[in-house]
């Protein structure tokens, strides 16, 4: 077998939903993002129309994977924060768990200071959530319905 | 390592292409992203140096339709081939679920390849898996070429095991999405398999 999959439930869904918006209100900042390590998308909230989500997460997860290789380059655990500061927009981004990453984007309205302390309580949220949701997955029958798939539902999926 | 989300009915896979440098995994995936409606696909993301060489990944999100009720989607990434990025490379493979090689088939290229493959195979070890037990399957590119290897020669150099292997010229995209359709397929079994 390749990996164990990574199933998300709705009902831990739902409740990272409420903690990012929380996040997005409590620490004024434009947008959050919950991106996995290999660069899956998971949830976002605030003024995410513009933003493309998926490239955002590929790339986050790759941020985060080259400076976990300089880390242990340095014998150091894991760098779990970063933060880039723009002309308007800022960037910071918290690993969580070592499992997942919190991006918060921010501007004017906010700071470095309040987002860092804001981000410390949803990132045990996050990090209870997902130890939750770890556990729902390591029981069998998560996505069961793939064990029926056929070749004929295989080529369909080329056929267009 | 699929990523199956229950509430939105998605299922997300990770194919990595890797080969030595300049055998054309790049081209791969910009054939496959001129080719696919813009509906099906996002933006291909390429972190590259200024003269085209791949630095850290290519990246390409596809949607293929619905399986079981399930969208799926798949995310194409490229490593870099070049020898002395092995770091990043090694990075790139982190909850692969799928393999492409992608061979080039001059004969000066020979050792690269060879080469190339052992790094696949020492590079996934430290994540614990082995190529054999992975939905894996090699593309011989380049077949336009005038000074290539035989398809029974790099059979035999590189494909002792017979995984399913294509002929291609990603240039013009010969063999490029029957490559693609047979990893996506060899992912689909596994998912199947293991009763996700
Ligand atoms: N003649 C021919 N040229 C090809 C073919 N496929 C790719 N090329 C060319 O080979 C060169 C290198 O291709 P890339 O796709 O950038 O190679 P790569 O494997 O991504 O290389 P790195 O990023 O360094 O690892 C480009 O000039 C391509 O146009 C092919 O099938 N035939
Ligand atoms: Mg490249």
């Amino acid at each position: 077998m390749v990996n164990p999959h990574t199933v998300m439930y709705e009902a831990e869904l739902n409740r990272i939903q409420t903690s990012v918006s929380a996040l997005v209100q409590a620490a004024n900042a434009k947008c959050v993002f919950v991106v996995d390590k290999n660069g899956q998308f998971i949830a976002s909230s605030g003024e995410v129309e513009n933003m493309d989500a998926t490239s955002l997460a590929s790339l986050t997860a790759g941020n985060i994977a080259a400076t976990g290789g300089m880390a242990k380059l340095l014998r150091e655990n894991e760098f779990t924060t970063q933060f880039h500061e723009g002309k308007n927009a800022h960037i910071y981004i918290q690993l969580v768990g070592n499992r997942v990453i919190l991006v918060v984007i921010f501007d004017a309205k906010s700071s470095l200071g309040l987002v860092r302390l804001r981000v410390r309580k949803t990132s045990d949220e996050l990090v209870e959530i997902f130890e939750q949701m770890a556990k729902k997955s390591a029981e069998p029958g998560g996505g069961s319905a793939f064990a029926e798939i056929t070749d004929e539902d295989i080529d369909n999926l080329f056929n267009d | 390592m699929t990523f199956i989300n229950l509430m939105a009915r998605e299922i997300n896979c990770k194919i990595v292409y890797y080969g030595p440098g300049l055998c054309g995994k790049t081209t791969n995936l910009q054939f496959i992203f001129d080719k696919t409606k813009p509906t099906s696909r996002g933006k291909m993301v390429s972190l590259a140096t200024e003269t085209d060489r791949t630095l850290f990944f290519d990246f390409l999100p596809l949607e293929l339709g619905e399986i079981r009720g399930f969208k799926t989607r798949f995310h194409l990434y490229t490593v870099p081939g070049q020898v002395f990025y092995d770091a990043s490379r090694k990075l790139i493979l982190k909850g692969i679920d799928g393999a492409v090689f992608v061979a080039d088939s001059q004969i000066a290229r020979a050792d690269a390849n060879e080469e190339s493959l052992d790094n696949l195979r020492v590079n996934l070890a430290e994540y614990g898996l082995a190529l054999d037990k992975i939905p894996y399957v090699i593309q011989y590119n380049k077949r336009d070429l005038p000074s290539v290897m035989s398809v029974e020669e790099l059979r035999a150099s590189l494909n002792p095991d017979g995984v399913p292997e294509f002929e291609a010229v990603a240039s013009d995209g010969t063999g490029v999405f029957e490559t693609l359709k047979a990893v996506a397929r060899l992912v689909f079994l596994e998912l199947k398999k293991s009763g996700a």
